[in-house]
């Protein structure tokens, strides 16, 4: 349990950078959501040629040189942006913050596709000869490579890695900062996750060969979670890292305080390669409701994972009926409907959607439900019109990912 | 290719390993790492294009000569006689 340790055990999150399809800051991206504004568009891609993605058009420039850029990977050029942003976000005194106490946690789906891509793409045109292998592969095919990226940027001499957990990682990334701070392991941990999957065509090719790549006339609507017409999930680009601290450093230093992780689960299904488990995925809430020291009925929203698969979609409103029962108060939505799956970054990056309803009370919708399907009708569902809500103060994020794992993790207003 | 145009070759070249540089000042007969930021990965980044661009094979034996533009333009001149400029 996290919450209620005395000060020094609570962590709260004191600054938020990101970049989504729909906006480029915490704030352009909440009002996107409560504009009902879509990020995604047609696209591109060798191999499968077009399609639908949701892509950012974040400045890379703003926090590295054009050199930067060339040598490293959209990922680390992702994580870069989002954690310098946070940084400054947080108000920290980056200047005299000690480097070497600041540990740097990014959740990934993947990584090292795009890179390897291109690299047999390029070696095809000189008739496979290794030779013309670029150095820079292993560089930036690492598994690191992200948040490696971020610590070379910033100049962070503390402990950095990735953690790998398919589409749960975002929230995995951020479980794992808090675990550190808690350990002890860094003062300030830089948490989050990160996507550049739409420059692989692999893994769009991969959906399409599953049945699973959503596809529409309107590119605006083609990721439609708990829609009766929903046919897959559009692949997007994006990154949210957080800045988090111990309640006792924040309030020492007077830090505007977004809110506090009070409760967090991580489990496995054990159970299939790609089709979810909603008895498992009840088990994952319920564990962090425990750990929280919370009643479903004490939760206001709730950010669900649903990618727009028949199979996903339904399983997830399965056990999220069974947990909360049809209660009257909790309101449930999903930003994958605006922006699609943006993978490693779709758990922190879901979460900083719903962060500001703590500040405006608003709960933003799920759209493009136009015929809402019968498996997905939970009761409290936000269809294509955002609510105002009479107080928001506590937020449970799911995020699931490939080969049964599944995370939640639970904030509170401070 | 003649000497002049191998200097353009490289310039261009150095152009893209290097984009935040100013290359108009560059002192042909100075070291390039004394005068731009050119770490090793970037050196052998020259080596690649080279590769690439021209069919070009340099012995890591041979790298040293590559230090300055002058001893550059001079180790590539008979490497790159029969080159026509694109």
């Amino acid at each position: 349990m996290i919450a209620g340790n005395g000060d020094h055990r609570r962590i709260v999150i004191t600054g938020v950078g990101l970049t989504a399809p729909n906006g480029n800051s915490l704030a352009e991206f909440r009002e996107s959501l409560l504009a009902g504004r879509s990020g995604v568009k047609n696209y591109e891609i060798r191999y499968v040629g077009a399609t639908h993605a949701g892509v950012c058009a974040f400045d890379e420039l703003r926090h590295q040189k054009k050199k930067e850029v060339r040598r490293g990977t959209r990922a680390g050029s992702v994580g870069i942006y989002c954690a310098n942003e946070a940084v400054r976000d947080s108000g920290l005194d980056w200047e005299n913050v000690d480097k070497s106490q600041v540990g740097i946690y990014v959740g990934v789906t993947e990584h090292g596709n795009v890179e390897t891509e291109n690299e047999i793409f390029s070696l095809q045109g000189f008739d496979y000869d290794t030779k013309f292998w670029s150095h820079h592969h292993n560089p930036r095919t690492v598994a690191n490579n992200p948040a490696g990226e971020i610590s070379l940027n910033l100049g962070i001499t503390g402990p950095h890695y990735t953690i790998g957990a398919a589409c749960a990682a975002g929230n995995a990334g951020l479980i794992q900062g808090a675990q550190m701070l808690l350990l002890g392991e860094c003062d300030v941990a830089l948490a989050g996750g990160v996507s550049e999957s739409i420059h692989t065509f692999g893994i769009f090719a991969s959906f399409k060969s599953q049945g699973a790549l959503a596809k529409h006339e309107d590119p605006a609507k083609a990721s439609r979670p708990f829609d009766r017409g929903r046919n897959g999930i559009v692949v997007a680009e994006g990154g949210c890292i957080y800045v988090l601290e111990r309640m006792s450093d924040a309030a020492a230093r007077g830090a505007k305080i977004y809110g506090e992780l009070v409760g967090h689960a991580m489990n496995s299904d054990a159970s299939d390669f790609v089709l979810p488990n909603s008895e498992r995925q009840a088990q994952c809430v319920r564990t962090a409701l425990r750990r929280a020291g919370l009643e479903p009925e004490d939760i206001d929203i709730v950010s669900t994972h649903a990618t727009g698969t028949t199979s996903g979609d339904a399983q997830e409103s399965a056990a999220l009926r069974e947990v909360f029962q049809g209660g009257l108060k909790t309101r449930f939505n999903n930003a994958k409907s605006f922006i699609g799956h943006a993978m490693g970054a779709a758990g922190s990056l879901e979460l900083a959607g719903n962060l500001l309803a703590f500040e405006d009370r608003m709960c933003h919708a799920t759209i493009n439900v136009d015929d809402l399907d019968p498996e997905c009708a939970v009761p409290g569902l936000v269809i294509n019109e955002p609510e105002p809500l009479g107080e928001v103060n506590t937020i449970l994020n799911n995020s699931f990912g490939m080969l049964g794992i599944n995370s939640v993790v639970i904030i509170k207003r401070v | 290719m003649i000497a002049a145009e191998i200097r353009n070759e490289i310039l261009d070249i150095l152009s893209d390993i290097v984009p935040d540089e100013d290359l108009s000042q560059l002192d042909d007969s100075l070291p390039f790492r004394e005068q731009i930021e050119l770490d090793s990965m970037d050196f052998l980044d020259i080596v690649m294009e080279l590769r690439k661009r021209h069919r070009i094979q340099i012995p890591e034996d041979d790298y040293v000569e590559l230090n300055t533009m002058a001893g550059t333009v001079r180790y590539l001149e008979p490497l790159m006689k029969d080159i026509r400029p694109s």
